[in-house]
């Protein structure tokens, strides 16, 4: 199976994330790693290789010619593609962001020096929701743009997807038959996204969902959840999203996306 | 509960944390993290008496996520509020202003309450609680402890007098089986500050 970027001339974390599920998909599918054919466009390029999109493809995909790994110079990069599997890697991921975080969010986005922390803990919220409710390895990246097109102002898009059982899945145990035939991926998602339902009885658990919502809110982001066939979404007044999408291509495990914009001084 | 005064214990969380996880880590994060630390300070109070009260000290702690607010702080109250016996006690202290949501979101997500101090020397409570027993528990903050003339003075009013025994029942204050006075919690474990 051949993966074909070579036209590639825009990419952001989403694209990169999904690049590598797409490919670690295949590969299990094949029983052997698909081909990947990498960008011409030097700068896109140049950009995967400081996202450390090479150290993660180098697990998923196998190269014609060993492209260039890691980033010899200091990088602008908020948080590189990491793989998550485990409890350490959230931890690792928690400890490297602080240091970039502060100034980025700070300088290009406006907000208060004590916003590191809210950022830390959603990004440790959304990688934790790999290893507890998917049971399946996932990636997390993160990077500040300036969207002076789109929207006028810099933003933050983070991105986090896994090769997990998806929501229906991690939910369909506990909460299906409540359901009845309604049971779907969009069911799944609001139960999760918008009433905090986990599989667990636990009543502490399921809140780490709800707080990222809370905290996207107070900074007038946007933050989605897709999962199976269905997309799930809060939406800000800047974007027009439809805030739920069902009969989408099948995404096995689950998304989530989460986009801060800088603040709108008055 | 005996008649004794409660056992204070202070436990640095900071400290448990590298002490008990990894001293790689410096930030309270993920549910296993929050696990191993609340199971260390519990055993930490299996060696208190049978009366005791602990200052929680989360100033050395640089982020605390929601998973490890709920297991150290909402899970910690939970167990020993299950008991029978009131006989552990807990104020929080180091819990800044970045800290506040996830210790207060996990509280409220399990209808819990605690005392914690927010800056230095100024308490509050968190959590989940009524008017009423905000009402009381200011004024018990202000007075430091009320004595038998005070306390019949708040059980005049029916809604007060309910409001006091929610606190006792729920760990927020603290009422001596020797003299009957009831303290705040925060001058309990003054002088381990």
């Amino acid at each position: 199976m051949l993966f074909d970027a070579r036209h590639l001339r825009w990419v952001d974390p989403n694209g990169m994330v999904a690049l590598l599920l797409g490919g670690s998909i295949a590969g299990e599918a094949s029983g052997t790693f698909p081909h990947i054919e990498l960008p011409d466009n030097q700068d896109v390029l140049g950009y995967l290789s400081r996202m450390g999109f090479h150290d993660q493809a180098h697990k998923v995909f196998e190269f014609d010619s060993l492209p260039r790994r890691g980033a010899s110079r200091p990088s602008d990069v908020l948080l590189e593609i990491t793989a998550i599997d485990t409890n350490h890697d959230v931890h690792e991921i928690v400890d490297r962001v602080q240091g970039r975080a502060g100034a980025i969010l700070t300088s290009k986005l406006g907000y208060p020096a004590a916003s590191v922390i809210p950022f830390s803990v959603m990004l440790s919220e959304v990688c934790q929701n790999i290893i507890e409710h998917a049971e399946g390895p996932g990636w997390v990246a993160a990077q500040a743009y300036n969207w002076a097109k789109r929207l006028g102002r810099f933003v933050i898009v983070i991105s986090v997807m896994d090769r997990g059982r998806g929501f229906k899945g991690s939910l369909g145990g506990e909460h299906s038959a409540r359901y009845g035939d309604r049971w779907s991926d969009s069911t799944a998602l609001e139960a999760a996204f918008l009433h905090g339902l986990t599989r667990f009885a636990d009543p502490g658990r399921g809140q780490g969902l709800q707080q990222i919502r809370k905290q996207v809110r107070k900074w007038s982001g946007l933050i989605s959840l897709r999962s199976g066939t269905a997309r799930i979404s809060q939406v800000p007044e800047w974007d027009d999203s439809p805030p739920m999408i069902d009969g989408m291509a099948q995404l096995p495990g689950a998304q989530i996306g989460i986009i801060l914009p800088a603040l709108v001084q008055p | 509960m005996t008649g004794q005064a409660p056992d204070p214990i202070a436990i640095d969380v900071g400290e448990v944390l590298q002490r008990s996880v990894t001293s790689l880590y410096s930030s309270l994060v993920t549910r296993p993290t929050g696990r191993a630390v609340r199971m260390a300070i519990e055993t930490q109070l299996q060696g208190a008496g049978t009366l005791s009260i602990s200052l929680i000290d989360f100033s050395e702690v640089g982020i605390i996520d929601f998973s490890c607010a709920d297991e150290v702080v909402a899970k910690l109250l939970q167990q020993y509020l299950a008991d029978d016996v009131r006989d552990a006690f807990f104020v929080f202290r180091g819990v800044r202003e970045p800290h506040h949501p996830q210790v207060e979101g996990a509280l409220q997500r399990q209808e819990l309450a605690a005392v914690v101090e927010v800056e230095p020397e100024r308490f509050t409570l968190v959590g989940s609680f009524s008017e009423d027993e905000q009402r009381v528990w200011d004024h018990l903050e202000t007075e430091g402890a009320l004595d038998a003339h005070a306390i019949a003075r708040i059980e005049s009013q029916a809604q007060d007098a309910r409001a006091l025994e929610s606190l006792l029942a729920r760990g927020l204050a603290f009422r001596s089986p020797q003299s009957g006075r009831v303290h705040a919690l925060s001058r309990l474990v003054a002088h381990l500050m």
